[in-house]
């Protein structure tokens, strides 16, 4: 089937519909298996049990960038081909990312606590990632305050190509700021320095909210689909009654 | 499984996120349903979109 074919709204619903119940029985098991290799991981050798944390902020941190990296494609999408699918997919993206956002953050600081005496400090990494949700506040804000959706859509669209320079700053932020965060330790030259006792679950969880973030993406573009075709219908309708009249 | 001294905030860190996914799932689930409940209602009433009527 040709690329082109999944941007028809109609064809994307189907392929949606069949997709779904897969990727949710694939979630469902892959979330399992993450759980059994989180409940049986050994704890750090510093950081005692409050390792487990990891499991989680990590991966929501992860997926809370690669919303946002979505939301920038699928802007120049709508900006440069003004293709629906593509403002579609940045609007479904913007509340995901901002949940996983959010799970980091607070996850994070439930982990800084024990592990560095403190919930938050002002440091280049901590902050550039509340930047960050602040940037996704505002795009959800661009989206449900917009009059017309076609103004919204491309005013949240600018708005995540702007903010996409927040994406290298936060990741390389512990390398060009002295930080209370640690260094890159998964990805990075010279290979992972976790131990793969650690590194096995941290990595099989990532692959679980991965096809999590996957599924609710395609559901809630599934939503905004429908929602779009009940606004035209209710146009419509009211077209049909100023005419009447 | 033993969470030693600082088990709370492991176990709070589990419980938020479990929320805020728990969340999400809810509101597009209901979001869903709502959606599909409004076209029904629409198409029943013999509202339809205008591609529709071209085709």
């Amino acid at each position: 089937m040709p690329i082109i074919d999944l941007a028809n709204p109609t064809r994307f619903l189907t392929i949606a519909n069949r997709a779904l119940p897969w990727l949710i029985a694939v979630t469902v098991i892959v979330f399992a298996i993450g759980l059994f290799y989180v409940m049986n991981a050994p704890d750090d050798y510093q950081q005692g049990a409050t390792v487990k944390i990891m499991f989680l902020h990590v991966p929501a941190a992860w997926l809370g960038m690669l919303g946002w990296g979505l939301m920038s494609v699928a802007a120049l999408g709508t900006l440069v081909w003004r293709h629906p699918l593509a403002d579609v997919a940045g609007k479904a993206a913007a509340p995901i990312g901002a949940a996983f956002t959010f799970i980091c953050l607070v996850t994070g600081s439930l982990w800084g606590r024990p592990t560095w005496g403190t919930y938050w400090v002002w440091d280049a990494r901590l902050t550039s990632m509340l930047v960050l949700l602040l940037l996704y506040f505002g795009v959800l804000a661009l989206y449900w305050t917009a009059e017309e959706p076609g103004r919204g859509a491309r005013a949240a669209a600018i708005l995540s190509l702007v903010g996409a320079v927040n994406l290298p700053i936060i990741k390389f932020s512990v390398d060009w700021w002295n930080t209370l965060h640690q260094p890159a330790s998964v990805f990075r030259m010279g290979g992972s320095t976790i131990d793969p006792a650690l590194l096995t679950p941290l990595l099989i969880m990532a692959l679980a909210f991965t096809l999590l973030f996957a599924t609710l993406h395609l559901a809630v573009m599934r939503n905004e689909i429908l929602r779009r075709r009940v606004r035209s219908m209710r146009l419509m309708q009211a077209q049909e009654l100023a005419e009447a009249t | 499984m033993n969470l030693g001294p600082h088990a709370d905030f492991i176990v709070a860190a589990y419980a938020v996120t479990l929320f805020v996914v728990a969340a999400l799932v809810g509101w597009v689930v209901l979001d869903y349903s709502a959606q599909c409940r409004t076209l029904g209602d629409l198409e029943a009433r013999g509202v339809t979109r205008r591609s529709q009527r071209k085709g």
